[in-house]
């Protein structure tokens, strides 16, 4: 029987991963899809270096960040108490940049892909900013925002390289599931291994699905 | 009384052109601004509406400054109280009609004036559909009867008859002078169809080569710019009689009665009582002393 342990660890740090970047996703994307600023470029492409960095490299850097001989990590430490290396709270932190373009860009997209005039038509009939993100445009992307949700949740599941760097292997703090996955083949035990890798494997597959399903109008059909 | 005096460069058609927009409307009214399209009509309603910033001059409604460029007033697209009917209608496709129009209300806002809407505009049975369900012209006078839930100021209507057949169109019209008679907005409505300004407009401003001409009443625009006819009259339909492929109309001409033959076409959208403009061209008179 295998331990249950790093799945479940990997599906909460998952969620709380997912939960933060759809707080910052959704102003971040506002505003990369509606600015002219000139600074409009360089932050697109630093939300989507996690795309084509190998995460070993950002995982090197949040070692070093987090450690704590650096200042931020010595800040951290001492103002909030928390230590970032080898803990969860670290993980979560280095999840959030590893998974932020795959929560921003379907976002950013879903704003881009509105008619203008719908924003235009509730300013005019005096309705403030937020009151139009939440009542208007929220409602009307919400394939975006669960391409966003699935996708982060997805590849946050799937992490291994930054995990391993600034996390290590502790059982129950760090210890996801590709961890264990990875451990389990070192040590030979290639039934667990199997074990967890057709669980992850069911499990993204499903999630997946479930967008294509969904984003395609099928779900609906099958209800009606 | 609306006084708006506007400048701004604007790219058109035909190289970059400053638009001059200069006009007074008096509450109460339906204007009509025409012209070809590019020639900056709806940059005109986005500067009315606060979604576009002109470089110079001010809007004043009803004593009211909304944007002054010398005194630095420029108030958002929020504290103005327009009504704006887009283009494309930019109705909400989260919500149902109703819910479109509940949406406009103001906060205090009493919610009687949706069930008159509703009402006037006869969209009784299409309350609770979604607008993608709803056909062009549905969508139109839901778009239409959004822009007057929170009782505007003043009412701007993008082409609000374009893509429409013509016997919506007819319908459309119908609400929309219904709707002005009941409620009394003071409305502007960008429009080059010509039959469209004829029916609804008290008057009609032409905007061309980026300025805005003074306002003409419909009959005297005619006249002037529109038909090259050689005889014309202002009449009012009496009659309208179907004699085979054709159709009679009897028309009150000043104080005479006149027979003319008409096209199935031209009697389409006329219906007894309506002001006309009879023109001929092309004919030699014939001229006996008497």
């Amino acid at each position: 029987m295998i331990d249950w342990e790093p799945l479940l660890l990997t599906f909460k740090l998952a969620a709380i991963t997912t939960g933060i970047l759809l707080v910052i996703a959704v102003p971040l994307g506002y505003y990369l899809a509606y600015s002219r600023s000139r600074l409009k470029p360089v932050l697109e492409t630093l939300v989507s270096m996690p795309l084509v960095l190998p995460p070993t490299v950002l995982g090197f850097y949040l070692l070093i960040t987090f450690s704590a001989g650096h200042p931020v990590g010595q800040f951290i430490e001492s103002w909030l108490g928390i230590r970032l290396l080898f803990s969860f709270p670290g993980l979560v932190i280095g999840s959030v940049i590893y998974s932020l373009p795959f929560m921003v860009q379907p976002i950013q997209a879903g704003f881009a892909s509105l008619p203008k005039s719908l924003k235009e038509a509730a300013y005019v009939l005096g309705k403030s900013r937020f009151t139009t993100l939440r009542k208007v445009l929220l409602p009307n992307m919400k394939p975006a925002l669960l391409s966003g949700v699935v996708l982060a949740f997805a590849h946050t599941v799937g992490e291994f390289g930054v995990v391993l760097m600034i996390g290590g292997n502790i059982p129950g703090r760090t210890r996801v599931a590709s961890i264990a996955i990875y451990d389990e083949v070192e040590a030979l035990n290639y039934d667990a291994a199997n074990t967890y890798s057709m669980i992850l494997f069911a499990i993204t597959f499903l999630l997946l699905l479930l967008v294509y399903l969904f984003n395609g109008g099928y779900l609906k059909k099958i209800i009606s | 009384m609306i006084e708006i005096s506007l400048r701004k460069k604007l790219n058109a058609a035909d190289g970059p052109v400053t638009l001059e927009a200069d006009l007074n409307i008096e509450t109460g009214t339906i204007n009509t601004l025409y012209g070809a399209s590019g020639t900056g009509k709806t940059s005109t309603f986005r500067m009315l509406a606060g979604l576009l910033a002109p470089e110079e001059g001010t809007i004043v409604i009803n004593g009211n400054t909304w944007y002054d460029s010398k005194k630095k007033i420029n108030l958002k697209p929020q504290q103005r109280n327009v009504g704006f009917m887009f283009q494309d209608y930019a109705l909400f496709p989260n919500m149902s009609v109703r819910e479109n129009l509940e949406f406009a209300l103001k906060n205090d806002q009493n919610k009687a004036i949706i069930d008159q809407l509703i009402d006037i505009i006869a969209l009784n049975e299409l309350q609770h559909r979604k607008p993608e369900t709803l056909s062009g012209g549905q969508k139109q006078r839901v778009a239409f009867a959004r822009a007057l839930v929170n009782k505007p100021d003043l009412v701007l209507l993008d082409e609000p008859l374009a893509a429409l057949d013509k016997s919506m169109r007819h319908k459309l019209q119908k609400y929309i002078a219904e709707v002005q008679r009941e409620m009394g907005f003071t409305m502007l409505i960008i429009s080059h169809d010509v039959g469209e300004i004829l029916r609804l407009s008290h008057r009609i401003f032409l905007l061309e080569h980026g300025k805005i001409a003074s306002p003409q009443k419909p009959a005297s625009f005619f006249t002037s710019s529109a038909v090259s006819g050689k005889f014309q009259f202002e009449a009012e339909v009496l009659s309208i009689q179907k004699e085979g492929i054709i159709y009679i109309l009897n028309l009150l001409v000043g104080n005479r009665l006149v027979k003319i033959v008409a096209q199935p076409d031209d009697v389409e959208n006329l219906s007894i009582g309506d002001q006309v403009i009879v023109a001929s061209k092309g004919f030699n008179p014939l001229i006996y002393k008497i």
